[in-house]
């Protein structure tokens, strides 16, 4: 879609009245569009006066506390201050659908960071619309390679034991090749791989020692071929 | 909510938040639950299904308050975001839609004299009062999006106008409804309030 027709959504967006394409369209373009980001964030504070206008009644009591457990639980899952140097998301419970959401949602407010351009580019690889998904065997996971072989991998895994990580690897012929590490720490982690995945390559999923090795020393715990 | 959060900035929460405390996230449900409530109910008509609406949108709340920047958007219009997305998208999926005009919305029991209902209602007033300033067809195209979940397509099949169409009358509409509010602020919109 041109530039300008996605300029076009931006009350829609801020309206919430893009269907599932247009607004996977639109936070894909939202990663990369300052100007849109900037025109979105005053909608975002007119369109946010509109809820206003709402007869409020009270919440019933008990939602309170349930928000707070829920917070609470997961925060034991998450190190708290920990940098995300390894493009791993603690994500909570959620689907990877609502993955995508909690990343996108918001973008708007928030500013350019080189996590945060590497969060958008986890965003736009979920979110793009032509991404292919392949289940990976052997766990639960799967990879989203878009056209350009830019991919991501979803995992719901244990947490790593202590020392060890869980590696990615995307294969060259026969030789695995190191695309990036994460903790399983959270229900479902967004890696982004480091390593573009051509048509037919195959990605494996190993444990090894904190910080990575050059070549895998364990079998896969789960793998696929894209 | 710790004494000393109560004068705390709603930004000064998130930032809170987003080092894990938890008092900090009770203390936003306390500024923004009700609204939040409000909103989900009105688009979802459901109480279960607004209660969900507002867990999970405070639970995105505390899983990105890292990423919220202070200064770009008001705390308040973020967290609504997340709001009105669940609910929207729950609507859609339970096909629930409604799009009775605001006037008919059904009444709740409020607890009147409150200072929490004073300050929605004074705030409610304007809000309406400013909707029903705009163009008629402006205000419909923003209340059936904002409030009725329809999407921009679908009103304009449910309408008979072309979506361009559409699309320029919630532009238009935000915009002017901006200016109105902006033109009627007599007070600055507070960006905190207390609910004791």
């Amino acid at each position: 879609m041109a530039n300008d027709a996605l300029h076009d959504l931006t009350a829609g967006y801020a309206l919430d009245a893009l269907d599932a394409r247009e607004r996977a369209e639109y936070e894909q373009h939202l990663a990369t569009c300052e100007q849109c980001r900037d025109d979105l964030a005053r909608m975002q504070d007119t369109v946010g006066s509109l809820a206003y206008a709402v007869e409020s009644p009270a919440p019933p009591a008990e939602l309170r506390e349930r928000i707070l457990t829920e917070a609470r639980a997961e925060r034991g899952n998450v190190a708290p201050f920990r940098p995300r140097r390894r493009l791993t998301y603690a994500l909570g419970a959620v689907a990877a659908a609502a993955a995508v959401v909690a990343l996108a949602v918001g973008l708007w407010a928030s500013s350019i960071s080189n996590d945060l351009e590497q969060e958008r580019s986890v965003v736009s690889i979920l979110a793009d619309p032509n991404a292919r998904q392949v289940p990976m065997e052997g766990g639960d996971g799967r990879v989203v390679v878009t056209e350009s072989g830019d991919a991501a991998l979803v995992a719901s895994v244990a947490g790593a034991p202590p020392g060890k990580t869980y590696e990615v690897w995307v294969f060259e012929g026969a030789t695995p090749r190191r695309a990036g590490t994460f903790e399983g720490e959270a229900a479902h982690d967004v890696v982004r791989l480091t390593r573009p995945v051509p048509p037919g390559a195959k990605v494996a999923v190993t444990v090894e020692p904190d910080g990575g090795v050059d070549a895998p020393t364990s079998p896969p715990v789960m793998s696929a071929t894209t | 909510m710790g004494r000393e959060l109560a004068h705390l900035s709603d930004e000064a929460l998130i930032a809170l938040v987003a080092r894990r405390d938890e008092a900090a996230l009770a203390a936003l449900y306390d500024r923004f639950g009700r609204l939040a409530y409000g909103l989900a109910l009105r688009v979802l008509r459901d109480k279960s299904l607004a209660e969900d609406a507002v867990q999970e949108a405070f639970m995105s709340v505390w899983r990105t308050a890292d990423r919220f920047v202070a200064g770009r958007a008001k705390a308040s219009s973020w967290i609504l975001t997340f709001v009105h997305r669940r609910a929207v998208d729950l609507v859609r999926r339970e096909e629930r839609r409604r799009a009775e005009p605001l006037e008919d919305a059904p009444e709740f029991d409020a607890a009147p004299g409150t200072d929490e209902e004073a300050w929605l209602r004074l705030r409610r007033e304007r809000v309406q009062s400013a909707l029903s300033s705009l163009p008629d067809q402006q205000r419909e195209a923003l209340e059936l999006a904002y409030f009725g979940g329809f999407t921009q397509s679908e009103l304009a099949e449910r309408l008979g106008l072309p979506i361009g169409t559409i699309k320029s009358r919630m532009f238009s509409g935000l915009a002017r409804l901006r200016e109105i509010l902006d033109e009627t602020e007599t007070e600055p919109w507070p960006t905190t309030h207390s609910t004791t």
